[in-house]
């Protein structure tokens, strides 16, 4: 089999002095859709800044395409999940421009290639229309097209979504799922993709990356997301229900571990 | 009014400021620093007049102080809450040290007004000199960081990813803003300085014309404004920083209707 395109051993990392993944270990094999899981402060950010060399590991190797995580590596790309408009008037292709190339020194000159490369990215996306327009006229998931886009920019072969879907209503949802998805599928991209819902990517994920206290769990829908595995998981009992076509990770007390966007016109999770 | 020295010597230098000014303003309103600037231009004042006090030219108390002062600043841990007011108390200290000088020297009141409202008919040509060294510094220093800078300040977060520095640009965007600023406050005065960094800046800004070009435009703006208060200055005898200072906030004024207008 070819190298994997993510690999995490044993790895350890801390943040402001408490370890937020502990002994974590998981293999993604390249071509993957994974879908990351878990409540507030499960670790979901901190590992992607792991994975980017931003977080570095107290214990443990991580590994992205065989070679050890460093910062600054082009085949990753990157949505964060803070996502502050600075420079509002300025037009989205401006924002998405700014990226390229981001870190070399000197003017901040496209050239042809660098035009026609933010160009195409746009398109993949159909958001040559939003990139006219200035930031702060455009809503938060029409934004959060632009950053997908961005993404694209180096050819990765991993990306690394945090909160993709954050506020965004149901349908859009979906279909920024679908729009990933297919995405992945015609560029070879790995993806790892953090949420809190699972329901908007049922059918389009290959594996399940579950996070809580510390650990992680990696493996299909029908292995992770059952009332056993997440039991263990969390050391509480948990319950995984069922109903109409939808998951719902219910915690012991009714507070629900995950929080599902179930209804149209739910509340959104910031 | 060109065929005077002083007068020629004034366009200039207005020309080598303005164009520094500019494209340092556009960052600065970008990334939401300009309080900052403001602050800097505030130790520049009490590092001009204890500098006069020592014996040396105001320019290079005026250059050092802020230099200083921005580079601490770039190093104070920066997003701290309450970083607005670590500024604000440094900012009214330098003030207060200023004044203290001040009180020590013997031209005071002359020297005061020349510093905090500048006094650009008052350049001389080794000062010239100066202000022309330092503004291919600042250009050169800025043509250099450009990218990175815009990366790292429209999308932090994105920009540590793609493994930018942004500590390093931090600091080195700080000790730029400090140059600026001291050639700004040699045309328009400490307490001006607002005129010609940032109006001009937030003026482009606000038309959202895309990066490089937003640059270049806020320079021609800065140097066009500059220019235009000395003229108005010399055919009615009001202060240059006045005309400048007008000026700047007519353009913004028109900035704002214009964009109004075209958006409705
Ligand atoms: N820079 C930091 N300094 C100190 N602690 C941090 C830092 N970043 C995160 N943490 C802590 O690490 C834990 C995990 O945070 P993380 O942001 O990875 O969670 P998350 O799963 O992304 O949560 P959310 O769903 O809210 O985005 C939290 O307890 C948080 O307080
Ligand atoms: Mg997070």
């Amino acid at each position: 089999m070819s190298t994997p395109a993510v690999q995490v051993l044993h790895a350890t990392v801390v943040r402001g002095g408490q370890a937020v993944l502990q002994d974590v270990s998981f293999t993604v094999p390249r071509g993957s859709f994974v879908g990351v899981l878990g409540a507030n402060g499960a670790g979901k950010t901190t590992l992607f800044q792991a994975l980017l060399g931003l977080a570095p590991a107290q214990s443990g190797t991580l590994h992205i395409n065989g070679a050890p995580v460093h910062c600054g590596n082009a085949a990753v790309g990157y949505m964060p999940q803070m996502r502050k408009v600075v420079g509002g008037q300025l037009s989205g292709w401006s924002m998405v421009a700014a990226a390229l190339k981001g870190r070399k020194w000197g003017l901040p000159w496209c050239g042809r290639a660098g035009r026609a490369a933010v160009d195409a990215a746009l398109a993949a996306v159909d958001a040559q229309d939003l990139a006219r327009k200035p930031l702060e006229t455009l809503s938060g998931g029409q934004r959060q097209r632009l950053l997908l886009a961005q993404t694209l920019l180096d050819d990765p072969s991993l990306l690394l979504l945090d909160e993709p879907l954050a506020s965004l209503d149901p349908a859009r949802m979906r279909e920024t799922a679908l729009r990933i998805h297919s995405l992945a599928q015609s560029r070879n991209m790995t993806v790892l993709m953090s949420a809190h819902d699972i329901n908007p990517l049922m059918g389009v994920m290959d594996h399940v990356l579950y996070l809580a206290r510390g650990k992680a769990l990696l493996g299909t829908v029908d292995e992770v997301i059952t009332t056993e595995a997440l039991t263990a998981l969390y050391g509480a009992q948990v319950d995984v229900v069922r109903a109409g076509g939808r998951v719902f990770v219910v915690a012991e007390g009714g507070g629900s571990a995950l929080q599902p966007h179930d209804c149209p016109g739910g509340h959104s999770h910031a | 009014m060109l065929e005077y020295d002083f007068m020629r010597i004034a366009f200039v230098a207005a020309f080598w400021v303005g164009i520094v000014c500019g494209p340092v303003g556009w960052f600065l309103v970008l990334r939401g620093q300009t309080f900052a600037s403001h602050a800097l231009s505030h130790v520049g004042f009490a590092g001009a007049t204890g500098a006069l006090l020592l014996g040396f030219p105001p320019l290079a108390g005026l250059t050092s102080g802020a230099l200083l002062a921005g580079i601490l600043m770039g190093v104070a841990p920066e997003r701290t809450a309450g970083r607005d007011v670590m500024i604000g108390l440094v900012l009214s200290v330098a003030l207060g040290l200023g004044a203290l000088c001040l009180h020590f020297l013997t031209h005071a009141a002359s020297a005061a007004t020349a510093l905090l409202f500048g006094d650009i008919l008052g350049v001389s040509r080794t000062m010239l000199l100066w202000l022309v060294a330092l503004s291919v510094c600042c250009l050169g220093a800025l043509a250099f960081m450009g990218r990175p800078l815009l990366f790292a300040s429209l999308q932090p977060e994105l920009a540590a990813a793609k493994g930018v520095r942004l500590r390093v640009l931090d600091i080195a965007f700080l000790a730029l803003v400090a140059l600026a600023t001291a050639e700004c406050a040699q045309i328009t005065g400490i307490l001006l300085v607002f005129t010609l960094m940032v109006a001009p800046a937030a003026t482009v800004l606000r038309l959202g014309i895309a990066p490089l070009y937003g640059l270049a435009l806020a320079a021609c703006l800065a140097v066009a404004e500059a220019w235009g208060g000395l003229v108005l200055s010399w055919y009615t005898d009001a202060p240059t920083s006045f005309w400048i200072a007008l000026l700047g906030a007519l353009g913004f004024v028109g900035a704002c209707v214009s964009r109004r207008v075209t958006s409705a």
